[in-house]
C-alpha cells in the first residue's frame, strides 16, 4: 500500500506525536496553576481516549503499511488496546503517587506518551529497520524516565545500567539484522521477497542452502541471526541472559513508571518477537494452524531460554526483601512462561500469550499499585513496610492477596488461565521437549507460590511494625478494586478473554 | 448434550456456603461505617455460618433420602456450558463413590461450625487470642468457602471444574492455619500450600494430557476435546488411552497415572509426602482440623477413585502392588510413630495417617469387599478423626497444653469427658460394634485374598494402634489426679453437641454399616469390574 493510503491507517500514531507536543507545550503553559496536576492528567487522559477513538475508527484488515515497514492488522490492533490499557493506569496512578514532583509532571506525561508512540510501531512493525528504531526508540525513552528522579543515586545507577545493556543488546540484535541482510538482500520479514517467502519459496537456492543437510555456513549464520536478533527482544522482555537489568531498574526507577515498564514494553517485546518468527519462519496452513517453513530450531531455542529465565527468575525471586526487586525477578519468570508459550509456535501457544499478557496487566499494574500506596506512607518498600496491612488498609491488602495469588496461577483468579492456557498450548504440541518444559512450568509456578505468599503472610498472619493507619486515596482504592473485579471474573468466565485473543491471531478460531 | 439437568440440588449445596460468604461482606462495610458495633457484627456472622452449614446439612439429608442406591449412575445432575471454547462444562452429579463424602461433608461442616461458637457458659478458657474471638468475620467467611470448595471437588463431574474447585480449597486453609492457628502456625500454613501445590500442579498437566489425548465430539460444527469425567471413563475403559503416544519415553497412561496420584497421595496423605500432615494438624485451631481430617484427607483417595481408577483402569492395574505396599507402610510406619508421640494431637494427627492406609491396602486388591472396605473407611474415619479431635480441642482448650504425660487420673475429674474419650479412642483402635471396626475388617477381607503378606503385617499393626491408645488413656485418664487440674470442668454444651452426635453415629453405623455399603456398593461393583 503506498504511503498516502497507508496515512489512514497511521492516525493512532499521528494522534499520540501530536500529544507529545501538545503535552510538552501544555506544561509550559500550566507551569504556574495550582490545578497543574489535575489539568494535565486530565489533558493526558484526554489525549489517550482521542488515541483510543483513533484506533477505533480505523478501518480494519491485514494489509502492509508504507510498502511493508508496519502492518495493518488484528494483531497491531490489539496490542495497540493493551497499550492504551496500561499507560491509562500509569498516568492515573502518577499524581498520587508522591514519586513524580509536580513540577515535572507534565514531562513525566510527555515522554510516556513517546514511550508509547514507540510502543505503537514495535507492535506493527514488519521491517528490520523498523523493528530496530522501534526498540530503540521505548529504549532510550526508557533510560530517561528511569533516572527520572535525578536526584537519586540509585535512579541514576539504574539508568547507567540500562543504557550500557541496552547498547550492547541492540548493538548485538542490529548484527543479527545485518547478517539477515546479507543472506536474504532485503530488510522486509513480510510480503514477496521478504524473508518469509524467500524461506518458504522451495524453488529457491536459498532454501536449499539453510535446508539442514545443505551448506552449513548459510544455516550456521541464520542460526547465529536469528540468536542476536533475539538479544534485542530478549532484552526488552527480560529474560536470561539480557535479564541484568531488570532489578537494579525496577528498583530506581520511580514506581509508576516500573509497573509501566513491567507490562508495557515486556508486551511490545512479544508483538516483536510473535511477528518476527511467525513472519519468517512459519507459514499458515487452512484451518488456522501454522507449520514450520525451515528446520531453523527456533522454538526449542526459545524453549530452553524460557527454562532457564523462569527458573533463574523464581529462585532469585525468593531471596528477595525489597518489593520492587522481588517483582522485577518475578517479571523475569513471568517472561519465561510467556516464551513458552512462543515455543509452542502455534496458534493456541500465540493465543496463550495474549491472553496471559492482558490478565498480567492487570494484576502486575494492580500490585505495584498496591506497593506505592505503601510507599507514600511508609517510605519503604520492603517486605516488612506491610505486615499487618491487612488491618491497616483491609482493601488494598485484599486486592494485592487477590494479584498475588493470581501471579502464582491459582483458581479462581485469571492469572490461572493464562498459564492453563500456555500449559495446554505446551502440551497439545507434544514431544519429549516440550513435556519437559510444560513440568518444568507447573514445578516453577509451585516455586512461585513460596515468594508470593511470604507478602501474603506479611500482610495478614504478622503483626504489624506500627499502629500508623494507612490511609489510601479512593483514586487508587476505586483503581484496584477496577483491577481486582474482573481478574476475578475473568478467572471465572474466561470464554471473552479466549474471543479476544483469538479475534487478534487465528482469525478468529480458538484452538 | 447426555446427562440433561435432573436436579438443582447439588448446585444449591455447593453455593450456599458462598452466598453465605458473600452476605458476610456487607457487613464487614457497616462494621467498618460504624453502624453496627464489633460485638454485634461477630454475632451476626456466627449466625450466618451456622445457617448455612446448616442449611446445607438438612440439604444433604434430602439428598440422601432421595438417592436412589440401586442405580450406579449419576443422579442429581446439573449440566451446562461454561467455557465453550475448550468445552468445558459445569457439570455435577453424584454416584455411589461421592454420596457419602457429599454427606460426611455437610455433616462434619457443621459440626466445626458448631465447634468455632463461644457461645456456651463454662467457657470460661475463653480469652481475646483464643480462635473463636479474634477476626470472627474473617474465619466465617474463610470456613463457610472452605465448605463450598469441599462440596464442590465432590459433586463435579467436569475434570476442570474438579480441578478449580480442588484449587479453590487451599486458599481458605491456608488463611485459616495461618491466622488463626497456634504458635508454628505461619509454618504449618505455607507448608500445607506448598506442598499441596507442588501436588496438583502435577495433576494439572496429567488433566491436560487426559484432554488432548481424550475423546472428541462434534460441537459447533467444530471437533473439540471434553473435559467430561463421564466420557473419558467410557474412553479410559474402551483403550483410548492406552492407546495414546508415548510421553518421555513411557507410556502416557502411567506418565499420568503416576502424576494424578502424586498429587492425591499428598492430599491422602500418603508416606512420603505425609510431613505436611502433623504440622497442619497441630497448629490449626479444632475445627479446622476438624476438617482437615473429616473431608480434606478423603479427597485423595476419592480422586484415586474417580480419575485413577475410572479413567485410566490399565495403569491402575499396574501400579495395584505399588498401592498395596504404600497402603502398608502407611499403617504400619504411622502407627510406630504414634507410639512415640507426647503431643495428644501430633498422635491423632499421625493415627490418620495409619487410618488412611487402610483405604489404599483395600482399593489396590480390586475386590468388591476391599474397594467397599475402603470407602467405608472415609466414612467412619470421616466419624471418629473429628470426634478425636474434638476431644483433644477440649484439653487443649482448659488445660492450655497437650502433652500425654502432663495429664493424670482426668477421669475421677471429668467423667464425662472420659467417657467421650474412651468412645472416640476405642472405635479408632477398631473394638467391634463400633464402625472403626467394621471398615477395617471389611478392608482386610478384601484385600487378604490379593496381598496376603501385607494384610497379615497390616493386621498385626493394629495392636500397636490399641497399645498407643491404651497407652494414651492409661497415662491421661487413669492413676492419681495431678492436682493442677483439679478444679477442671467437664465438656460444656457447645462440646456436647458436637461430639454426642459423632458418637451416636459411630455406633450406629457400628452396627449398621448396611446403610453405607448399600449406597456405594453398586457404582464401586462397576468401578473395579475393567480391573478385576
Amino acid at each position: 500500500m503506498d504511503n498516502l493510503t497507508s496515512l489512514r491507517f497511521f492516525v493512532p500514531e499521528s494522534v499520540l506525536t501530536a500529544a507529545v507536543l501538545a503535552l510538552f507545550i501544555e506544561d509550559l503553559l500550566v507551569r504556574r496553576s495550582a490545578q497543574r496536576e489535575i489539568i494535565l492528567t486530565a489533558s493526558a487522559v484526554a489525549w489517550l481516549a482521542l488515541t483510543g477513538l483513533a484506533l477505533a475508527a480505523m478501518p480494519a484488515g491485514d494489509v502492509p503499511l508504507f510498502g511493508g515497514l508496519l502492518q495493518q492488522d488484528p494483531l497491531r490492533v490489539f496490542f495497540c488496546w493493551l497499550f492504551l490499557g496500561a499507560a491509562l493506569l500509569t498516568i492515573l496512578i502518577v499524581p498520587k503517587s508522591r514519586q513524580i514532583s509536580s513540577a515535572r509532571l507534565g514531562e513525566f506525561m510527555a515522554l510516556l506518551f513517546a514511550l508509547l508512540l514507540g510502543m505503537f510501531l514495535m507492535a506493527s512493525a514488519t521491517d528490520l529497520l523498523m523493528i530496530y528504531l522501534a526498540v530503540e526508540t521505548v529504549s532510550l525513552v526508557s533510560y530517561v524516565l528511569t533516572s527520572f528522579r535525578r536526584a537519586d543515586r540509585k535512579a541514576n545507577e539504574a539508568a547507567l545500567k540500562y543504557v550500557i545493556y541496552g547498547g550492547v543488546a541492540s548493538g548485538v540484535m542490529l548484527y543479527g539484522m545485518s547478517l539477515l541482510y546479507g543472506l536474504f538482500a532485503t530488510t522486509r520479514v513480510t510480503g514477496a521477497g521478504g524473508i518469509g517467502s524467500q524461506l518458504a519459496d522451495v524453488t529457491s537456492s536459498l532454501f536449499r542452502a539453510h535446508a539442514f543437510g545443505g551448506q552449513p555456513a548459510a544455516q550456521l549464520s541464520l542460526v547465529v541471526a536469528v540468536v542476536f536478533v533475539l538479544a534485542g527482544v530478549g532484552y526488552k522482555i527480560a529474560s536470561v541472559p539480557f535479564h541484568m537489568w531488570c532489578p537494579d531498574v525496577y528498583e530506581g526507577a520511580p514506581t509508576p513508571f516500573t509497573a509501566f515498564l513491567s507490562v508495557g514494553p515486556k508486551a511490545a517485546g512479544f508483538a516483536v518477537a510473535i511477528r518476527f518468527f511467525f513472519a519468517a519462519f512459519e507459514r499458515q496452513v487452512p484451518g488456522g494452524g501454522y507449520v514450520a517453513v525451515t528446520e531453523l530450531p527456533w522454538p526449542a531455542i526459545i524453549g530452553i531460554i524460557s527454562a532457564i529465565t523462569m527458573t533463574l527468575g523464581n529462585l532469585t525471586a525468593i531471596v528477595q526483601t525489597n518489593l520492587k526487586r522481588l517483582f522485577a525477578y518475578s517479571s523475569i519468570a513471568h517472561a519465561g512462561y510467556l516464551l513458552m508459550g512462543l515455543s509452542a509456535a502455534s496458534t493456541a501457544g500465540v493465543q496463550a500469550i495474549l491472553v496471559y499478557l492482558i490478565v498480567y496487566v492487570l494484576m502486575n499494574v494492580g500490585a505495584f499499585l498496591v506497593v506505592i500506596a505503601v510507599s507514600r506512607h511508609t517510605g519503604g518498600e520492603d517486605i516488612k513496610d506491610f505486615r499487618g496491612l491487612g488491618h491497616k488498609a483491609p482493601i488494598a491488602a485484599l486486592a494485592l492477596a487477590v494479584f498475588l495469588f493470581s501471579l502464582t496461577g491459582i483458581p479462581p483468579f485469571a492469572g490461572f488461565v493464562g498459564k492453563y492456557l500456555i500449559f495446554a498450548a505446551v502440551v497439545q504440541k507434544g514431544g519429549f521437549w516440550n513435556v519437559m518444559l510444560a513440568v518444568i512450568g507447573v514445578l516453577n509456578s509451585a516455586v512461585s507460590l513460596f515468594y508470593y505468599a511470604r507478602i501474603i503472610k506479611a500482610m495478614f498472619l504478622e503483626d504489624a511494625l506500627d499502629e500508623r493507619p494507612i490511609s489510601v486515596p479512593a483514586l487508587y482504592t476505586g483503581v484496584l478494586v477496577a483491577l481486582a473485579v474482573p481478574v476475578l471474573i475473568l478467572g471465572l468466565y474466561w470464554t471473552p478473554l479466549i474471543r479476544w485473543a483469538a479475534a487478534a491471531f487465528g482469525g478468529g478460531n480458538a484452538l | 448434550m447426555d446427562h440433561p439437568t435432573t436436579s438443582t440440588l447439588l448446585t444449591w449445596m455447593t453455593f450456599l456456603p458462598l452466598g453465605g460468604a458473600a452476605l458476610i461482606l456487607p457487613l464487614l462495610l457497616l462494621r467498618a461505617s460504624g453502624a453496627v458495633t464489633k460485638e454485634l457484627g461477630d454475632q451476626i456472622c456466627r449466625v450466618i455460618a451456622l445457617t448455612a452449614s446448616g442449611l446445607v446439612l438438612v440439604l444433604g439429608f434430602v439428598l440422601w433420602r432421595s438417592f436412589d442406591p440401586s442405580n450406579p449412575a449419576l443422579q442429581f445432575v446439573q449440566h451446562g456450558r461454561w467455557i465453550p471454547a475448550y468445552n468445558i462444562e459445569y457439570f455435577v452429579g453424584v454416584d455411589g463413590i461421592s454420596i457419602t463424602l457429599v454427606m460426611l461433608t455437610a455433616l462434619v461442616s457443621f459440626i466445626a461450625t458448631i465447634a468455632s461458637m463461644p457461645w456456651w457458659p463454662g467457657n470460661t478458657h475463653l480469652d481475646e487470642h483464643h480462635f473463636t474471638q479474634h477476626g470472627v468475620p474473617g474465619y466465617m467467611a474463610m470456613l463457610l468457602i472452605l465448605q463450598t470448595g469441599m462440596i464442590g471437588v465432590f459433586v463435579s463431574m467436569d475434570m476442570f471444574l474438579f480441578y478449580v474447585f480442588w484449587e479453590v480449597m487451599l486458599l481458605p486453609m491456608y488463611f485459616l492455619i495461618g491466622i488463626w492457628g497456634g504458635a508454628r502456625k505461619e509454618y504449618a500454613a505455607i507448608k500445607f500450600f506448598l506442598y499441596t501445590l507442588a501436588g496438583s500442579v502435577l495433576m494439572l498437566l496429567a488433566i491436560i494430557g487426559l484432554y488432548f489425548n481424550g475423546p472428541q465430539e462434534l460441537m459447533d460444527g467444530r471437533l473439540v476435546h471434553t473435559f467430561n469425567m463421564i466420557k473419558m471413563a467410557q474412553w479410559g475403559r474402551a483403550g483410548g488411552y492406552a492407546a495414546a503416544p508415548l510421553v518421555l519415553g513411557f507410556q502416557f497412561v502411567r506418565i499420568a497415572w503416576i502424576a494424578l496420584f502424586i498429587g492425591f497421595a499428598v492430599k491422602i496423605p500418603m508416606f512420603p509426602f505425609h510431613t505436611w500432615l502433623p504440622d497442619a494438624h497441630v497448629e490449626a485451631p479444632t475445627p479446622i482440623s476438624v476438617i482437615l481430617a473429616g473431608v480434606l484427607l478423603k479427597m485423595g483417595i476419592y480422586g484415586i477413585l474417580r480419575i485413577n481408577y475410572a479413567i485410566l483402569p490399565q495403569a491402575t492395574k499396574w501400579a495395584a502392588a505399588a498401592m498395596a505396599v504404600f497402603g502398608t507402610i502407611n499403617i504400619v510406619y504411622a502407627a510406630f510413630v504414634c507410639l512415640a508421640q507426647k503431643d495428644l494431637k501430633r498422635m491423632i494427627a499421625y493415627s490418620s495417617v495409619s487410618h488412611m492406609g487402610f483405604c489404599l491396602l483395600g482399593m489396590s486388591a480390586f475386590t468388591q469387599q476391599g474397594i467397599d472396605g475402603a470407602v467405608l473407611n472415609l466414612w467412619t474415619h470421616g466419624l471418629i478423626s473429628p470426634m478425636l479431635f474434638l476431644i483433644v480441642g477440649v484439653i487443649y482448650d482448659r488445660a492450655h497444653h497437650r502433652n500425654i504425660e502432663g495429664f493424670g487420673g482426668l477421669a475421677q475429674q471429668v467423667p464425662e469427658y472420659a467417657g467421650l474419650l474412651g468412645l472416640a479412642f476405642f472405635a479408632s483402635l477398631g473394638l467391634p460394634g463400633l464402625c472403626g471396626f467394621v471398615s477395617e475388617f471389611t478392608v482386610f477381607l478384601g484385600s487378604l485374598v490379593q496381598w496376603q503378606l501385607l494384610t497379615i503385617i497390616s493386621a498385626l499393626s493394629v495392636i500397636i494402634t490399641a497399645a498407643y491408645y491404651l497407652w494414651a488413656i492409661q497415662r491421661m485418664m487413669l492413676g492419681k489426679l495431678n492436682p493442677a487440674y483439679a478444679t477442671m470442668p467437664d465438656v460444656n454444651w457447645r462440646e456436647r453437641l458436637t461430639l454426642y452426635p459423632l458418637g451416636a453415629l459411630i455406633i450406629v453405623f457400628g452396627f449398621y454399616p448396611k446403610a453405607i455399603i448399600d449406597l456405594i456398593e453398586g457404582s464401586l461393583r462397576n468401578l473395579i469390574l475393567p480391573l478385576q
